[in-house]
């Protein structure tokens, strides 16, 4: 019995905190962030000279084999750096569905342009009448030649901004919101009858709401088939998205008790107050809570012995608990360092908004607690 | 990272499991579920866990302990509770005897040891006072030195089953000094002596467990006094932080939510099974999603303990955490019942479902004591401030 990260998990984790270190102060965060791009390319290639990149992917394509607690381990890491550069939408999404996609020739070419930083990709899958169920679509994908015609429109696609090849989830078959009859198709993103209307997000994320008219992609999954490797990539997206929210909570709970270390009021500083102190505890726990979720669902997910149906009880469990927890950490972080929580200047407000736009996406608490509540109870 | 326990573990799991299986018969558990004689009924059981060695968990081997590791000690009672059976009655065997075993000399370890293994004496619990609650270290019952004996005047309060306890370890001050945690001592007194009164307290469960114990010139013989005279803080201490880790409840917490979740699907909400009110629903998960980070919390405190680490404000939090799933699980547990959870009656139920209903009841009533005992858990907010936020 062992919750602990492996000594390789703990250096790969050391060299991402050197990093940031020295290069990754929040003012130096916030030269990518505030420029036109929205990140450091700069950056971002460190992370490829790095290695971090190759982390997600096979060793057959070039990468370097990690489990899903290899990813966790790094997007923790991430977490408490608030790193901006849009390392999730291309490797966990984008990369994500190539490593699942049946055509090998394709897989090839592009993983190792991921992996050394020099391809920027995108999954357009969501829509604006669909909220967070992926299994809404109604864009269409229809046969023409050798390739496919695809119309429809995707909303809040991360990464969007800057993308150059997309994989579009369309409908080559069934009802609107049927499971099966989905497939996955790669499109240029210049190519014509696609139109990119990008905009940021408050987390500082470059996205777009993507028009598709007639634009041709090629298809890269069985035909309407795409629904297991959509279910594979969103559960590791879960599972990474909730570590990177445990490297934020822990972050915001650091910062803020060291600020009511420092704050005087009454002459005396604010952390003697009792009233705060057994708040700060609330958020401590907090954090454990989610920490310990989070180690839990990990190390459950890498075990053989562990059914479907339990891996998806403790995903969703794991993101109901991380929204939950999540705000309240953000909030009595605000809260705590009362009219300075609400400047730009100081950096708990980033870390907050990057918590809520986690909290956002592919679902919300209630979601997933609902599905928790249908799996688990509903007879 | 992984949850595996050892093939030697495994086995002991095994072991375990097929002795409560035998162990705790239909006929002892009908007898538990009673709730009469209970004196009579722990004892039966404490015997039988005795006669297989299993009874004292926490002790090592020399003193007729299991001699366990942490983990041995995890899976005996996750396995104690998956079985449904009743804990024991811990003021002998894991508060008192400990003390006895780590500060005692070779005499008190002869004369109390075994009479604790054999359930003959039955202790209770003398810290709390009328003036010294969470503030444990205002108490001030006094022992006074007279001859070979000390004079012991004062009073003790929210003392579990005093009425039926043959002993009592008591933190006395036999000192006055400028920290008030110097010059209390750590005494055994027999509830016999003369000058004990008992006056019972009857609690909101409609039950008596709780009491008054008032000492008037309480004369006991010094060679009852634990370790040296003025340093009985640090023994209890040590204790305190033992009675801190058996707290968190996370077999019993999902033993209960079995039950409710069994219930519910037997009640009916309008025209519907309980179980598929989605407000039904969410109240349980948020339970059971609370519950499910509780046990990795546990495994992970446990796993530091396996590697020799010693808890610290860990076992805060799991206090914590623990006692407010258990309170919650007891209220939704009351209304899963319905209107059965307000019965007084003991016996003669009209059903199953009376008597669980009375059942939670009392769960509910007593169980807030749970936020309140062992250091409440204003204090345990308390201690993670300071020991480790640094506050």
């Amino acid at each position: 019995m062992n919750f602990e990260y492996s000594e390789e998990q703990n250096a790969l984790k050391e060299s991402i905190v050197r990093w940031a270190q020295d290069n990754y102060s929040f003012d130096q965060r916030r030269v990518g962030a505030d420029s036109d791009n929205g990140f450091s390319q700069d950056h971002y290639n460190t992370f490829a000279e790095l290695g971090w990149l190759s982390v997600p992917f096979s060793e057959e394509n070039g990468g370097y084999g990690g489990s899903v607690v290899d990813i966790a381990a790094v997007m923790e890491e991430f977490g408490k750096a608030l790193v901006v550069e849009p390392v999730f939408p291309n490797l966990i999404l984008f990369g994500g569905l190539l490593e699942r996609s049946t055509n090998d020739v394709i897989k090839a070419d592009l993983i190792p342009q991921i992996i050394d930083g020099s391809l920027m990709g995108a999954v357009a899958m969501y829509e604006p009448q669909a909220r967070f169920d992926a299994s809404n679509i109604a864009t269409t994908a229809t046969e023409a030649g050798d390739t496919y015609s695809i119309s429809g429109h995707k909303s809040v696609v991360l990464g969007g901004a800057h993308a150059k090849k997309l994989i579009v989830v369309a409908r080559t078959s069934g009802a609107q919101t049927d499971e099966d009859g989905l497939s996955l198709f790669l499109v240029d993103a210049d190519a014509s009858g696609v139109e990119v209307n990008a905009y940021p997000l408050m987390d500082g994320q470059q996205v777009a709401d993507i028009h598709f008219n007639n634009a041709s992609g090629q298809l890269i999954s069985d035909l309407g088939n795409a629904s297991l490797a959509i279910g594979e990539v969103l559960a590791i997206a879960h599972v990474a998205l909730s570590a990177e929210a445990v490297g934020l909570m822990s972050v915001l709970n650091r910062t803020t008790v060291e600020y009511t270390k420092t704050r005087k009021q009454f002459g005396v500083t604010i952390s003697s107050f009792q009233a705060l102190q057994h708040r700060m505890v609330d958020t401590f726990m907090s954090y454990e809570q989610a920490k310990s979720l989070l180690v839990g669902t990990l190390v459950e997910l890498t075990d053989d012995r562990t059914t479907p149906e339990r891996a998806s009880k403790m995903v969703n469990a794991l993101r109901t608990l991380i929204a939950k927890n999540g705000k309240h950490i953000g909030d009595e972080a605000i809260q705590l360092h009362g009219g300075m929580g609400l400047t730009d200047e100081m950096n708990i407000g980033h870390y907050h908004k990057r918590m809520m736009m986690i909290n956002l996406m592919f679902g919300d608490g209630d979601f997933f607690q609902q599905q928790f509540n249908q799996e688990a109870y509903a007879s | 990272m992984d949850n595996h326990f050892s093939s030697a573990d495994l086995e002991f799991q095994q072991e375990v499991r097929a002795f409560f299986k035998s162990a705790y018969t239909p006929e002892l558990q009908a007898k538990v579920e009673s709730g009469e004689d209970h004196k009579s009924v722990a004892i039966e059981w404490q015997t039988k866990l005795n006669d297989q060695g299993w009874f004292a968990v926490d002790w090592p081997v020399e003193v007729g302990g299991t001699g366990w590791t942490p983990v041995q000690k995890f899976i005996f009672e996750t396995e104690r509770c998956e079985a449904g059976a009743p804990d024991v009655v811990p003021f002998g065997v894991k508060m008192v005897a400990p003390v006895i075993f780590t500060f005692g000399n070779d005499e008190q370890k002869k004369r109390f040891l075994p009479r604790i293994l054999s359930s003959e004496d039955w202790w209770c619990q003398g810290y709390s006072e009328p003036g010294a609650g969470s503030d444990l270290a205002a108490l001030q019952t006094k022992a006074i030195k007279d001859g070979d004996d000390y004079l012991v005047t004062g009073a003790k309060i929210w003392t579990t089953y005093a009425q039926s306890a043959d002993w009592i370890f008591c933190l006395v001050r036999t000192g006055t000094f400028e920290k008030r945690q110097q010059g209390i001592s750590f005494l055994l007194i027999d509830m016999k002596s003369e000058g004990i009164q008992v006056n019972p307290i009857h609690s909101i469960d409609n039950h008596h467990s709780l009491n008054e114990v008032v000492f008037d010139n309480v004369r006991v013989p010094k060679e009852n006094l634990i370790g040296a005279e003025n340093q009985g803080w640090t023994y209890a201490k040590a204790l305190l932080a033992h009675e801190r880790t058996s707290i968190a409840g996370v077999a019993d917490s999902r033993r209960w939510l079995r039950e409710i979740t069994d219930l519910a699907k037997q009640q009916t909400n309008y025209k519907g099974k309980l179980i598929d009110d989605p407000l039904f629903q969410t109240r349980l998960s948020d339970i059971e999603i609370e519950l499910m980070a509780l046990e990795y919390m546990e495994l992970r405190v446990l796993a530091k303990l396996s590697s020799g680490e010693t808890p610290g404000a860990e076992s805060s939090l799991l206090k914590i955490k623990g006692t407010e799933i258990q309170q919650s699980l007891q209220e939704l547990r009351m209304q899963t019942i319905g209107a059965y959870s307000g019965s007084l009656h003991l016996d003669n139920f009209e059903s199953d479902l009376h008597r669980r209903g009375s059942n939670s009841r009392r769960a509910y009533m007593y169980g807030r004591a749970a936020t309140i005992y062992g250091g409440s858990n204003e204090v345990q907010r308390n201690v993670i401030a300071k020991a480790v936020l640094g506050l």
